[in-house]
């Protein structure tokens, strides 16, 4: 099809250019509009039914917490959230929450699940195209394996609702992620979260450089990361520029390259960095690289050392994605210390906590709690279990640029919502339920409510609960 | 006195640098063996050794008394299986003695020369209230990854609890890939070395017996150290595969000496485990891993073997872990099976600390409909007494009792829940210090306001 208008466009050019001298200039063919969503979500909600829960205790995600709370939902959003007063609509499911607690579902900004899927066999390693240090051509959504059993394993173990797949930390430019919305689907983009924006993965340190340097590759320092990736976006401004130029004037399409699309997309601001980074100077040089070439870095991943930069991190609204005691794997891990979130958190930049991982994603409501602790005791002011929950929702919906849909309890929003046996900051919770959309997707005391994967049927442990 | 001079001979035991008498008073006592948390405990640790503990125990007058009001008492955390000590950065190869893929020795490895008490890992779980650990290393070109030491985590050159208590051997998926490619290639490999034992066992050192002051020389295998072997001169087969070395260390093992840990998955595979008793009945087997345990618990349970397990790994990520799930721990306990909690294969150089949140959500899985956990004791219990009682030292760490080491730690809240932290550890009596590398960080970084110096001035 758009070849087709192309090849219109071009012979219609032809014959301008047939005319006479006399003939005014001639105008420049209009542009064609790139398809930039070639890959679209084809997510749909499902069925749910207009659901209260009453006399929970309530963390909304925004760092309220409302003792003998009430939560409304219908149609896939949240309708409102207060006290024991708010009004209930009639015919409403109502469920007694004494003695529980509410909170929007785990967003988990740093996943692999699907592309690292389980089993971990070499057939299965999706995650990093380490075929050169600047792959932003790759994207992780076509990498993602939707019968991946850890899916399931969040679902119900974590109450992560939302997560974003990253490809792997080997290259400079690992490619772009992908946010889903953590439904059992046949398609990736079944999965899909609609409308959020992509991210690029951009990895600082030691794994770019080991990897190439150990092919004998440039880069093979940490002053060759840099320089590489300096190339790289030197050549996307130059791309943007042409683009933006033939976008505005029309005129010969310049030549596609869908490497450069994706950091066009950055240039735009269209498309949100997601840097792995482990070290506080590092970090530093990155915000460099960013201001140099005019995009904008949206979270550090792994960010174990935000805590010596935490200021910087603030002043240039920076999130750090972090976990609450991982350190010493590497060299760029070994300054990790239990306070790194509470105390980038204390700074005034925006703290997530994150996984990377299978099993760390099934309990990042305790891996919060253990650095809330350790914040108090640190002295830290004004911490508190709601505002520690703002790490695990609200914070990552921001950094993936999807908190207007979700990542808060806020009338309006995706009902995305967890019910949770008991304070979800003591080891000893569970989820009990949890909605996507509001539609019910887990329910600890109903067995047809248990996710299994094509994978896991007829193995051993079939619909067992995990 | 005569047991203790033993100990030093035979454990390279670490004795507490002063003789002293603790009583450390009122607190939540746990004692570590299954049971629940009394109210109003008091635990007394005299030279090192524990000499009472519970609820009214009298205080001796001569005692340094530690008002525990409040807080939690339990005996120090027990690593079930790790690699602490050997690695100081797991990437910096350097830095890294779990394990010797370029070694011609595998059986004969022994970790002790490996151990750094200084490793920052040690200060770091020190600091999260463990105080001992079972560290092996980790397999290289053999299926036989060398002989493991049991350790204390105390701020001291003495980290030696016990030496070469045990070999660990591969015999899953990874001793099928060492061993050439298949588990019959890690079996043939597997009955073969034992065979090449069984021909240099004739001249080894009888077993002492026990009785009297002396230890069980079953349950603390006298070690003349068969790495200085005896059987130096003995005559072999042509036909050998192993060296003198790795033969020579395996002839403990087969006479029963010293444990065999054996890292399995599958059910099938730990059937197969459990089968080569009959083959060699001396064998003192404790399976790691089991993650598909719960499909096979009554064979493990009959058979008497222990199970140093993870607790939580539930999915798939192997094709010898499909039946993976939360509940495999609570499930083999519930049929008898004889069940501890180690971090295998699981940031094991340096996160024992986590057994603690792995404990409490074993503890969790009790209220959930159709899942399988543990009591609160139990849970405890798996990751204090039960892996000191499947290398056979429950009688000496693990659990807090009358003659056990004083390894005793104050908690601020309860230990199973995340959010409390270790605030009094002491080891063989010993009040430990909790700073390390970690604490110094945060108090250098707490505040980032400009100083007139440089923030490498702050310490």
């Amino acid at each position: 099809m758009r070849t087709g208008r192309l090849a219109g466009a071009a012979l219609a050019l032809l014959a301008l250019s047939g005319c006479a001298s006399l003939a005014p200039k001639p105008k420049a063919a209009p542009p064609i509009k790139v398809n930039l969503n070639p890959y679209p979500s084809t997510y749909q909600r499902y069925a749910g039914v207009p659901t209260v829960i009453r006399g929970a205790t309530v963390f909304d995600g925004e760092g309220q917490q409302i003792n003998n709370g009430t939560i409304v939902f219908a149609d896939g959003a949240i309708v409102g959230v207060g006290g024991a007063d708010l009004p209930v609509p009639a015919g409403a499911q109502v469920i007694d929450g004494t003695g529980k607690y509410v909170t929007p579902g785990i967003i988990d900004v740093h996943s692999h699940l699907g592309n690292y899927p389980s089993p971990g066999v070499p057939a299965h390693s999706d995650g990093n195209e380490s075929t050169s240090p600047a792959r932003p051509e790759v994207w992780a959504e076509h990498s993602v394996w939707p019968q991946d059993p850890g899916f399931s394993r969040a679902l119900i173990n974590g109450g992560v609702t939302t997560f974003q797949v990253l490809p792997g930390s080997a290259n400079l430019f690992g490619g772009r992620s992908v946010t889903l919305k953590n439904v059992p689907a046949r398609t990736a983009q079944g999965m899909k979260f609609p409308g959020a924006p992509y991210g690029l993965k951009m990895a600082c340190g030691e794994n770019p450089k080991r990897n190439y340097g150990g092919k004998g590759q440039m880069p093979q320092t940490r002053m060759g990361n840099i320089a590489y990736a300096r190339g790289v976006w030197l050549k996307a401004q130059a791309y943007k520029r042409k683009w933006d130029r033939y976008e505005r004037n029309g005129g010969e399409m310049p030549e596609r390259d869908i490497a450069m699309d994706t950091l066009r997309g950055v240039l735009a601001k269209q498309i949100i960095i997601h840097n792995h980074c482990y070290r506080a100077d590092e970090m530093a040089q990155m915000i460099d690289m960013a201001k140099e070439f005019g995009y904008r870095i949206g979270t550090f991943h792994h960010a174990v050392e935000s805590y010596k930069v935490a200021d910087i991190l603030a002043k240039e609204g920076i999130c750090s994605a972090m976990w609450s005691d991982w350190y010493g794997f590497k060299m760029e891990s070994y300054d990790g210390i239990k306070e790194n979130i509470p105390f980038v958190h204390n700074a005034g930049a925006c703290a997530i906590v994150h996984s990377d991982d299978p099993n760390g994603i099934q309990r990042l409501n305790q891996e919060a709690a253990k650095a809330l602790a350790d914040g108090i005791r640190a002295g830290v002011p004004n911490l508190s279990e709601p505002i520690a929950w703002t790490w695990l929702s609200r914070n990552p919906a921001y950094a993936l640029g999807i908190l207007d849909k979700t990542g808060t309890l806020k009338a309006g929003k995706m009902a995305d919502v967890v019910l949770w046996n008991g304070n979800p900051f003591s080891h000893y919770s569970r989820p009990e339920r949890v909605w996507i959309d509001g539609a019910l997707m887990y329910d600890a005391n109903d067995p047809k409510r248990r996710p299994v994967s094509d994978f896991e049927l007829g193995q051993p442990g079939e619909g067992d609960v995990k | 006195m005569i047991r203790a001079a033993l100990a030093v001979v035979l454990l390279t035991a670490a004795l507490p640098a002063q003789a002293q008498t603790i009583a450390i008073t009122n607190g939540i006592l746990a004692t570590g063996d299954g049971t629940e948390p009394v109210q109003g405990g008091t635990v007394v640790i005299r030279n090192g050794r524990i000499v009472a503990a519970g609820a009214g125990i009298r205080i001796p007058a001569d005692a340094q008394v530690v008002d525990a009001t409040g807080k939690w008492i339990t005996p120090g955390i027990v690593g079930g299986f790790s690699r602490l000590g050997l690695v100081e950065v797991d990437a910096v190869d350097a830095t890294n003695d779990s394990e010797a893929n370029n070694s011609p020795f595998s059986a004969a490895l022994d970790v002790v020369p490996s151990i750094n008490p200084l490793a920052s890992a040690i200060a770091v779980n020190r600091h999260d209230g463990v105080t001992r650990a079972i560290v092996a290393p980790s397999t290289g070109k053999s299926i036989f990854a060398g002989q493991g030491a049991v350790i204390d985590t105390g701020a001291d050159m003495e980290p030696i609890t016990a030496a070469r208590r045990f070999q660990f051997v591969e015999l899953g998926e990874s001793g099928a890939g060492t061993a050439g490619g298949s588990r019959s290639a890690a079996y043939a490999l597997f009955r073969n070395a034992l065979r090449e034992a069984s021909q240099l066992r004739r001249f080894a050192p009888s077993v002492q017996g026990g009785g009297g002051d002396q230890p069980d020389a079953r349950l603390d295998p006298v070690v003349r150290d068969p790495n200085e072997s005896r059987v130096f001169d003995a005559q072999r087969n042509d036909d050998v595969l192993l060296t003198r070395f790795d033969a020579t260390a395996l002839v403990p093992v087969l006479q029963g000496r010293q444990y065999l840990l054996v890292h399995v998955e599958r059910a099938s595979d730990i059937l197969q485990v459990l089968g080569l008793k009959r083959e060699f009945p001396s064998l003192k087997l404790v399976l790691v891993g089991a993650s598909e345990g719960w499909t096979v618990a009554d064979r493990i349970a009959r058979a008497g073997v222990p199970v140093i397990a993870s607790a939580v790994n539930d999915l798939p990520a192997s094709f010898e872990q499909l039946a993976a799930t939360q509940s495999n721990v609570g499930r083999m306990r519930a049929v008898g099976v004889q069940v501890a909690i180690g971090t295998i294969d699981d940031d094991d150089t340096r996160m024992v600390f986590r057994q603690r949140n792995y404990a409490g959500n074993l503890v969790a899985l009790q209220r959930v409909p159709g899942a399988s956990g543990v009591s609160w004791g139990e849970a405890l219990a798996m990751i204090t007494s039960r892996p000191a009682q499947a290398i056979g030292m429950g009688g000496e760490i693990g659990s807090i009792a009358a003659g056990r080491r004083g390894d005793v730690v104050v908690w601020s809240g309860d230990p199973l829940d995340g959010t409390s932290a270790a605030e009094m550890v002491f080891i063989d009596g010993v009040r430990q210090p909790l700073d390390n590398h970690q604490t110094r960080l945060r108090d250098r970084y707490r505040d980032l306001t400009k100083r007139d110096l440089p923030e490498a001035y702050r310490h």
